[in-house]
């Protein structure tokens, strides 16, 4: 198994001591992809969280290649299960330079050839010496899409990647991550509102309601009511 | 027009303070609507000003006859009631009276013992005291400034730095671009103070240098020693808490923990 999440659980620290997810569990093979759905607040985000640790799980365990993360260091973690966000979140500076960010983090160059190669693959070839915040909303995320897949992730982790843009730059983005993911054989944990997409692109399907596990499945099972 | 009124130097002194406390509470109540909280700030800091500047004259005065070591006592007292108020203006991050304590502990206590010891610094109750109070305040107020606006760069761009993170970064890459913003801000007034002195600043050292008999090129340039020698403090205390703000803000799991309130 890729990715295989057990029991998975976070509670806040009191006074709060609020239950944001409980007992979790799913498993990717290689190349799947995971739709989880649900409405707000229902712990979507949060699973992402903590699958990366950027929230630490306060019970159940995750394992990437079979291997326990909390054995990784968190730098080593995240390398390895790369997130993109609701919102771009890019970096000032260049798009080459937002693109070699995650690599320069362990003294690693993106060639040029690298660099422009990636672009194409987003369809913003050329954009390499552009300032990153002057782009649109659409452009932007995939310059986030691409920065992600700079550091050769193992896991993908989507969170509602498409939801903060308009409906034209949504199904461009929609379109360049279902092509990314079939043609790099991604594994994918993507959060989405929306139904269709989930019946576009998942294999599997996970359906949260307040921080509870409501179905899990094949997609064609899930979906099929 | 005061010494018409007033013949005492007490109540000379009295009567002046008076005038300036109004006088910047005039200011204030103009900008009320800009900065309404200031407002009511302003009369308490002040009150509290003027009797905590009376104690400590009265403190010295007393002191003048004693040993010199008393005056480390004075400055440590300075240093613990410094990081007092940065904890007031910082109290947003955890564990803030620690932190200001251990960086003005550093910086400002390394910088004034190197100056002690390289004799710059005399080490005289009426040199020390005075100087070290200066050097101490000044580091106090760059120190709140930069850990006021770290906050603030930190709970509006929280997206940024949890994005640098989920790409692999270490906590001091992910802060660096927010601790670089931080300390230049901090650090502005500092050097524009070196930099207008003279021109637009005759600093209140040199004047009193000058009226006690010191010669006024002497006096000039010891205003620049005592200058820079705020500067060094406040660069090395704000250096000191860039390192020490780093486990206050994420967790042992490089976890951001600051959140917009």
């Amino acid at each position: 198994m890729m990715l295989t999440c057990s029991q998975l659980g976070r509670t806040l620290p009191p006074p709060d001591s609020r239950s944001l997810l409980e007992n979790v569990s799913f498993a990717l093979e290689q190349g799947e992809v995971l739709g989880v759905i649900g409405p707000s607040g229902s712990g979507k985000s949060t699973l992402l969280r903590l699958l990366n640790r950027l929230d630490e799980p306060t019970s159940g365990t995750v394992q990437l290649q079979g291997v326990d993360t909390h054995t990784f260091s968190p730098r080593e973690l995240r390398r390895r299960i790369g997130m993109v966000m609701q919102r771009a979140y890019l970096f000032p500076g260049t798009v080459a330079e937002n693109i070699a960010f995650g690599p320069k983090q362990w003294g690693q160059n993106i060639s040029n050839d690298e660099l422009e190669s990636l672009l194409t693959q987003v369809g913003l070839a050329g954009y390499a010496s552009r300032n990153a915040l002057t782009l649109s909303g659409g452009e932007a995320q995939r310059v986030a899409i691409t920065r992600a897949l700079a550091n050769n992730p193992d896991v993908l982790l989507l969170d509602e990647p498409t939801s903060a843009l308009d409906e034209t730059s949504r199904q461009g983005v929609e379109a360049l991550l279902e092509s990314l993911i079939r043609r790099r054989h991604l594994t994918c944990v993507w959060v989405t509102h929306s139904i269709e997409q989930a019946r576009a692109m998942a294999d599997k399907i996970l359906v949260l309601a307040s921080g509870r596990v409501a179905a899990y499945g094949p997609a064609k099972e899930i979906l099929r009511a | 027009m005061l010494n018409y009124f007033f013949h005492s130097q007490l109540a000379l002194g009295l009567a002046e303070s008076a005038v300036a406390a109004l006088l910047a509470l005039t200011a204030m109540l103009v900008a009320r609507k800009r900065a309404p909280g200031l407002l009511r700030e302003l009369p308490l800091a002040e009150l509290r000003g003027i009797l905590q500047i009376v104690a400590v004259g009265a403190v010295l005065a007393f002191m003048l006859h004693g040993p010199q070591w008393t005056s480390l006592i004075v400055l440590t007292a300075m240093m613990l009631a410094a990081a007092g108020i940065v904890r007031k203006r910082a109290r947003r991050i955890p564990r803030a009276f620690a932190l200001a304590l251990a960086s003005i502990c550093a910086g400002a206590g390394i910088v004034l013992a190197i100056m002690i010891v390289s004799g710059v610094i005399p080490l005289k109750i009426t040199m020390l005291v005075p100087v070290g109070s200066m050097v101490i305040a000044n580091t106090m107020n760059t120190l709140s400034l930069f850990l006021d606006r770290l906050h603030g760069e930190v709970t509006s761009h929280v997206g940024e730095i949890e994005s640098a993170l989920a790409l692999g970064a270490s906590t001091e890459a992910a802060l660096l671009p927010y601790i670089q913003a931080s300390l230049r801000a901090s650090l502005i007034p500092s050097i524009d103070n070196i930099r207008s002195l003279g021109i637009v600043w005759i600093p209140g050292i040199m004047a009193g240098m000058v009226l006690s008999g010191a010669s006024p090129l002497f006096a000039a340039l010891y205003q620049f020693v005592v200058l820079t020698t705020i500067f060094s403090a406040a660069v090395l205390t704000c250096f000191v808490s860039s390192h020490l703000v780093m486990r206050r803000l994420f967790s042992r799991y490089d976890q951001l923990l600051l959140r917009p309130a």
